[in-house]
């Protein structure tokens, strides 16, 4: 009599462990999700996951706690992404070039590029070189002349991060100007905008939505994409000024290495959702944001594109040995 | 964005029913609560406190938001002062004199300074900032990188005033700090150093752990070895006297101009501007000596310059749209969720909620004072805990808190090892201070310092050759010249600020 007993509540407990083991992703999420941000409040990435936030808690049916984790150009929050729990409750927002250049260009970025589970992409913001509205460059052309007439260092550039889209667009602006601009990073677009509010550079290499935001402030020399963005028209692009860069920074969320797929799916089909909500769509727009809808797989794709893409390029620029 | 008494009015309106009052009241308890765990700040707090405002009404979460953020700081100068436990950097120096005041019974006064004081500079803070908000804004702005380091190594120099009489053990402290502020990764570059090709180090070391191992795990330790019975035998004093209050009007309103003109600058936290106004009090005072042991200025400092820097912090966020702080970041979040657009041309086609922000921060105030001077009973009979009972539940607390700030059982032994440091700092005579103080300006020291050699081509002159900077400059090497000759002049033996009996 004993033994059953003893033999029933073994059994129980067994179940119990196992079956509190097994619920992951029968009933995720259980409790909040914590979204990190690894750049200074202010800029794209926090404004963005400041318009989702609503929708996105609607869509996944629990809490999420926006936190920042500062530094390193994003490479302090990924290399700490990569080291925490893979049970979905821990993501972070995640930028394409910053993650493919970082490990890229740096021995030891604390991550590697493809560690980071690709969630979803959810936009993209092409790079913006701007200066103040009474600085006395009024085109590119005069901007480029100035910095072939006077010595590298006379001329500063602004940017968010290191290895980053900013700092690659500017790399690339040398390369293709034949000039020497100085490239000052930032913890974000956040700190770098005040930099130049204050003239302590000579121009930002930026994204798109500070050309929305900055419009009375600053005035827009060009912008690294195809053709001009249907929200801020009068700026010209890099590519019909003669010049052939196209590059901005992708945005998403990443999950740590490990993270069970079914987790990932879920996480993706609450960011779809969230970028498909309409009230989402319109502030996006207003914003200068271009959105992009690209789940899991699309996202690795996009991810392994760009690495061939940039390792061509930053052999070219000599970032990195041939 | 222009100031207009219709618009505060409406703001005070709104914010003024029966039923958000009863939210700032909820807001400000709730908040003080977790204030109180060690490691738990003010931006975690409402972090962890959203959820519950997401059910109320715009307005009333707004309300309910700006409540708990002072709850928190609240929350955290208690523990500092009563069981020597800073809630966070920024009441690092309130535990200084506060946590001596509590030993000689004074607990009560300390508490109630504290909530006069921050109730004073949150006032003055927001009258401030709606009026002259546009003009402050552009002062903000001519701060770039070699500013920024300027202010922060003269911000360095303090440890000289905070290490009383042992300028050298003072310096070996601020360098253990920057040591330990180094390990991790570059905030510029992301490089990797000290960590010794451990990954778990690549995460840094937050300093939070640091500091309530360094402060409770080690005073704990401290106890345990002398076998006190409780931190304070019995309260002597309640309340401060009409005489204690004098004597803090003028600390009070000076710790004010320089959280509040401080905090306008982007990046610059309370725990900066709690210790420059700790210090600039100890300067000014006629009798230094007693801050460390119980001076009562000691602690309406810290407490106003927090306050003020916390209120500056909207001035950025008002004119350029840029929130300065993670906290200032959750507060426009909730703004965000009501279809607002962030930057400069939300707070001009959306004053109501501007205004009924800056209401609901002035009635978070209030409502601290009137919650909190009645509970300072409450918390000063803390201090006569047997500690038996008060010793375990301290380091129940700490582990706890730690563990919640990443939920990594990392932060926890970065915490012990801590404490382990921290005990044998006590032992030997060096100061806990400045240790603190360099971790915490670390970063961004670096990151300044870092953006100014480029912008310089790698020269330092960049720091001397514009004007602001150069006054910092002076500031700082006059402030090491005069401690380097007290040394010299007096050769005092080496006795630390904090050593206790």
């Amino acid at each position: 009599m004993k033994r059953i007993v003893v033999g029933t509540i073994v059994l129980l407990a067994v179940v119990t462990i196992a079956w509190a083991g097994a619920a992951s992703a029968a009933d995720f999420p259980k409790k909040r999700i914590t979204y990190n941000i690894c750049f200074n409040p202010g800029g794209e990435s926090d404004i963005t996951a400041r318009i989702q936030e609503q929708a996105l808690k609607k869509f996944l049916g629990t809490d999420v706690a926006i936190q920042y984790k500062i530094g390193g150009g994003g490479a302090l929050c990924w290399s700490e992404l990569v080291q925490t729990a893979p049970d979905g409750y821990t993501i972070a927002g995640h930028n394409l070039p910053h993650t493919i250049l970082q490990p890229m260009e740096m021995g030891d970025a604390g991550y590697k590029t493809l560690d980071l589970k690709q969630i979803y992409m959810f936009e993209s913001t092409p790079n913006v070189l701007m200066v103040r509205k009474d600085s006395p460059f009024k085109t590119l052309k005069d901007f480029v002349e100035y910095a072939k007439k006077n010595p590298p260092g006379v001329v500063t550039v602004g940017g968010s991060g290191t290895s980053s889209a900013n700092d690659l667009g500017t790399a690339m602006l040398n390369k293709a100007a034949g000039i020497k601009l100085t490239y000052v990073p930032f913890g974000g677009t956040g700190s770098a905008v005040p930099a130049l509010l204050g003239n302590h550079v000579t121009a930002l290499m930026s994204y798109s939505p500070m050309v929305v935001q900055y419009r009375d402030k600053f005035h827009f020399l060009a912008i690294a994409s195809e053709k001009r963005m249907d929200i801020i028209p009068d700026v010209p692009t890099f590519k019909e000024l003669g010049y052939d860069i196209v590059e901005g920074a992708y945005r998403g969320v990443a999950a740590p290495p490990g993270t069970p797929d079914a987790i990932v799916k879920i996480l993706a089909d609450a960011f779809d959702k969230t970028m498909k909500d309409p009230e989402v769509k319109k502030k996006m727009d207003q914003n200068g944001f271009k959105t992009e809808f690209m789940g899991p797989e699309a996202s690795l794709a996009l991810v392994k594109k760009k690495t061939v893409e940039y390792e061509a390029i930053m052999k070219e620029l000599g970032r990195i040995k041939k | 964005m222009s100031f207009s008494i219709d618009h505060l009015l409406q703001g005070f309106a709104t914010a003024l029913s029966l039923q958000n009052l009863l939210w700032a009241l909820i807001g400000c308890f709730i908040g003080t609560l977790v204030g109180v765990l060690p490691g738990i700040g003010p931006a975690s707090g409402i972090a962890i406190l959203l959820p519950l405002t997401t059910v109320l009404p715009p307005t009333s979460a707004i309300i309910m938001m700006a409540a708990i953020y002072y709850g928190a700081m609240y929350g955290g100068s208690t523990t500092a002062i009563v069981v020597n436990i800073p809630g966070e950097a920024s009441s690092v120096p309130t535990a200084i004199d506060g946590y001596e005041m509590a030993k000689q019974g004074k607990a009560g006064p300390a508490l109630a300074i504290c909530a006069i004081s921050s109730f004073v500079a949150g006032t003055l803070g927001l009258v401030g900032l709606t009026f002259f908000a546009p003009l402050l804004a552009d002062v903000a702005v001519v701060f770039g990188p070699p500013e920024y380091f300027a202010l922060m190594f003269m911000a360095l120099t303090l440890i000289i005033s905070l290490s009383g009489r042992a300028l050298l053990k003072g310096v070996i402290s601020m360098a253990l700090g920057l040591t330990t502020a180094l390990i991790g990764q570059d905030p510029l570059t992301g490089a990797a150093r000290l960590t010794f090709g451990f990954p778990k180090l690549l995460a840094g070391i937050d300093f939070i752990s640091v500091i309530v191992g360094l402060f409770a795990i080690s005073e704990v330790m401290v106890n345990v070895e002398q076998r006190i019975s409780a931190i304070s035998q019995k309260i002597t004093h309640w309340m401060p006297s009409w005489a204690d209050i004098k004597q803090c009007t003028m600390p009070m309103l000076r710790s004010t101009a320089v959280g509040f003109f401080l905090g306008l600058l982007p990046g610059v936290t309370p725990s900066v501007t709690t210790f420059v106004a700790y210090d600039l009090e100890k300067r000014i005072s006629k009798t230094p000596e007693r801050f460390g042991k119980g001076a009562i200025e000691g602690v309406a400092a810290p407490e106003g310059a927090n306050n003020a820097t916390s209120t500056a912090g909207f001035v950025p966020l008002f004119s350029f749209g840029i929130p300065t702080a993670p906290s200032m970041a959750v507060l426009l979040g909730g703004l965000m969720m009501y279809g607002l657009q962030p930057g400069p041309m939300l707070f001009k086609e959306n004053p109501e909620f501007v205004w009924a922000v800056i209401a609901s921060m002035y009635i978070g105030n209030v409502m601290l004072i009137v919650l909190n001077l009645p509970l300072v009973g409450m918390w000063a009979r803390i201090c006569v805990i047997p500690f038996y009972i008060l010793g375990p539940l301290i380091i129940f607390f700490s582990v706890l808190g730690t563990y919640s700030i990443r939920f990594l059982a990392y932060d926890v032994w970065v915490m012990l090892l801590f404490g382990g440091v921290g005990y044998f700092m006590r032992k030997f005579g060096f100061p806990i201070a400045p240790m603190v103080l360099a971790t915490v300006i670390a970063q961004m020291m670096e990151t300044s310092l870092g953006q100014s050699m480029l912008m310089s081509q790698g020269s330092p002159l960049i720091l001397f050759t514009r004007p602001i900077a150069a006054v910092f400059m002076g500031l700082a090497f006059l402030s090491i010249g005069r401690g380097i000759w007290l040394q010299v002049r007096y050769k005092p033996p080496e006795v630390a600020l904090e050593e206790t009996d």
